[in-house]
């Protein structure tokens, strides 16, 4: 399966994610858009060489995940994709960083793997928690949430287009493109091949623009974006927003898995 | 592959979540403004276009590898800076939420990296310098791939600069960038290429598509000039700053020994001191966490810097919005009682 089906297939994956009725799917989406928020600034938040802090936080991605029934397979898929990237860059850490920091037994550990270490919890952590966010809330309700917190709705109202018409244009890529590959096409096209191949697509894009745009002036539009969807904030979105964020407020104060350790072993 | 969350610290990433959400406010405004509304079917059309094409890969001639196109210098060219900016926003913010490429505190840097230096820095001042009114297909090539080759390197030193400004990578600033610049040469070399293709194509399909008339982005060639002339002075001139203490401190220096006279430690000197030191981002021309590291020993000269760069560039913009900010207050015209 070729990039672009496979990139399709996971939007469209997400969609039907969305569209259950789960815990997440019930939460009013500015919620769960604050506390995400907040989240990522608590973990970005730690000095490098943060390690056994962050272990605390694993809480509210793995919630999401579990109460959004999000598949651990595709999660950690899309985990296993985005992580090298990150872990490029940090590599250079255990190189240039070799200070020693702890000791495990016989082994010294040097600053720079504690850090490399952290960068890669980090990166867990995060695209975790804002993949299982997206797959429980979905792009309509995500829209209406910006929408609701103030962005402008000329970006709001595009985003939602933009989510649309990528199936529509993403199959229509694909279609070419097994077209290509059907007249003997191999491996990736030419230059002189991909201008009118990808040339095309956008000409289709620009007259499928125009044929929208003519049936929605035929059904009264007026250049305002209006939605139907009404965002109703209950006393359970309270209680998530202010449950979670005390949470990240100890978790981020309070080294709670050195507090445990102490607590067990008796140590100082 | 865009920034991670991993590498970024909240005060990097929150200052430029704040500075591309202030710019995405006013790019839907201008966008508004136009009073086409034709305009948000087709920027939601060509964002699905641009996120369809990226996974459209072409082979580069003589390498054996293949790359595909970023979108942000086409978008520029057919729908104009702003509507591009949006899409852009968009089109970063599915990537992000559902294929986990780059984070969400790192959404406000890597739309800065990617939209603001294609729509707003090489598109009016590099594209639409080079290529004219209605250029021919060569010309019109080369002004793309130009365009292109500059905005990524910009983007590329914006990633460098963040990274490095966010302190969680031993990465020092020179090695980073002798490592992302030339990458990015031939990145920018295969979207100058690419881009050039279509709206070649296009031209010759749907003339009427490309050759808009768009407004002119840029009033005049000198005030592009003056600004390149100063994000040059400020970006890399600075490294050339004497190091020699000057006139006020060799004044001091003569008068008292030293070049700094020691404030009074209580009162109202020692309040506004704290205030200054709490408030001043960007302390003594650099990033924070280098200045305290070159206090220590000598430096050498011309001092390359990317927080010195860095410091000049912010400033230079905090300014020039400033006295656009008043030139606008001053200028409005009140409605005559």
């Amino acid at each position: 399966m070729g990039r672009l089906e496979a990139a399709l297939r996971d939007l469209r994956l997400a969609d039907t994610l969305a569209a259950r009725d789960t815990p997440v799917s019930r939460l009013d989406p500015r919620a769960k858009v604050l506390v995400t928020a907040a989240f990522l600034v608590a973990v970005a938040s730690f000095n490098r060489y943060a390690l056994s802090a962050l272990a605390p936080f694993a809480l509210y991605p793995l919630w999401l995940a579990v109460a959004g029934r999000v598949p651990a397979g595709w999660l950690a898929r899309k985990l296993a994709i985005a992580a090298p990237f990150a872990a490029m860059v940090a590599i250079a850490n255990p190189i240039l960083d070799t200070a020693p920091m702890l000791r495990l037994a016989d082994v010294t550990v040097s600053a720079g793997w504690v850090s490399f270490a952290s960068i890669l919890a980090r990166v867990g952590l995060t695209i975790a928690a804002a993949l299982a966010v997206a797959a429980g809330t979905g792009m309509h309700a995500l829209a209406a949430a910006l929408a609701a917190l103030g962005v402008p709705r000329i970006f709001t109202g595009q985003l939602l287009f933009l989510w649309r018409y990528a199936f529509v244009l993403g199959g229509e890529a694909s279609r070419m493109q097994a077209a290509r590959t059907l007249r003997g096409g191999r491996g990736s096209p030419a230059l002189a091949v991909y201008g009118p191949l990808a040339g095309h697509l956008l000409l289709r894009a620009f007259e499928r623009g125009e044929r929208i745009h003519r049936a929605m002036r035929a059904r009264g539009y007026d250049g305002e974006i209006r939605t139907l969807r009404e965002l109703r904030w209950q006393v359970r979105d309270t209680v998530f927003v202010l449950g979670w964020c005390a949470y990240f407020a100890l978790a981020r104060f309070v080294d709670l898995p050195l507090a445990l350790g102490r607590a067990i072993t008796g140590a100082p | 592959m865009h920034m991670a969350d991993a590498l970024l610290s909240p005060a990097v990433g929150g200052t430029l979540w704040v500075a591309t959400g202030a710019t995405l406010a006013w790019c839907a405004r201008r966008v508004k403004a136009r009073a086409d509304d034709r305009i948000v079917p087709l920027m939601g059309v060509l964002g699905a276009f641009v996120f369809a094409a990226q996974m459209i890969n072409f082979a580069i001639p003589g390498t054996g590898s293949s790359g595909h196109l970023g979108g942000g210098l086409l978008l520029a060219i057919l729908l104009g800076p702003h509507a591009a900016f949006l899409v852009l926003a968009s089109v970063l913010t599915v990537q992000a939420l559902f294929f986990a490429d780059g984070g969400l505190l790192a959404l406000g840097a890597n739309l800065f990296n990617l939209g603001v230096f294609p729509c707003f820095v090489a598109y009016p001042l590099v594209y639409r310098l080079v290529a004219g009114d209605k250029p021919s297909d060569g010309r019109l090539a080369f002004a793309a791939v130009l365009a292109a080759v500059l905005g990524l390197q910009m983007g590329a030193l914006g990633v460098v600069v963040e990274t490095v400004g966010s302190g969680l990578t031993s990465l020092a600033f020179a090695t980073f960038a002798a490592l992302m610049l030339p990458i990015h040469l031939g990145i920018g070399l295969v979207e100058g290429a690419a881009t050039a293709a279509l709206v070649i194509f296009l031209r010759r399909a749907r003339p009427d598509l490309v050759d808009r008339s768009l407004p002119a982005p840029v009033k005049s060639r000198a005030v592009a000039g003056l600004a390149i002339a100063a994000a040059l002075v400020a970006g890399v001139l600075s490294w050339f700053a004497s190091p020699h203490p000057d006139g006020l401190e060799w004044s001091i220096a003569r008068a008292t020994g030293t070049e700094e006279i020691k404030p009074p430690e209580g009162g109202l000197h020692a309040r506004l001191a704290a205030i200054q030191e709490k408030l001043s981002v960007l302390p003594d021309y650099d990033l924070p966490a280098e200045g305290t590291a070159k206090k220590e020993g000598e430096t050498a000269w011309p001092e390359v810097s990317g927080g010195r760069s860095f410091a000049g560039l912010v400033g230079g913009l905090v300014t020039l919005l400033v006295v656009a900010a008043a030139g606008w207050l001053l200028g409005r015209r009140r409605p005559v009682a």
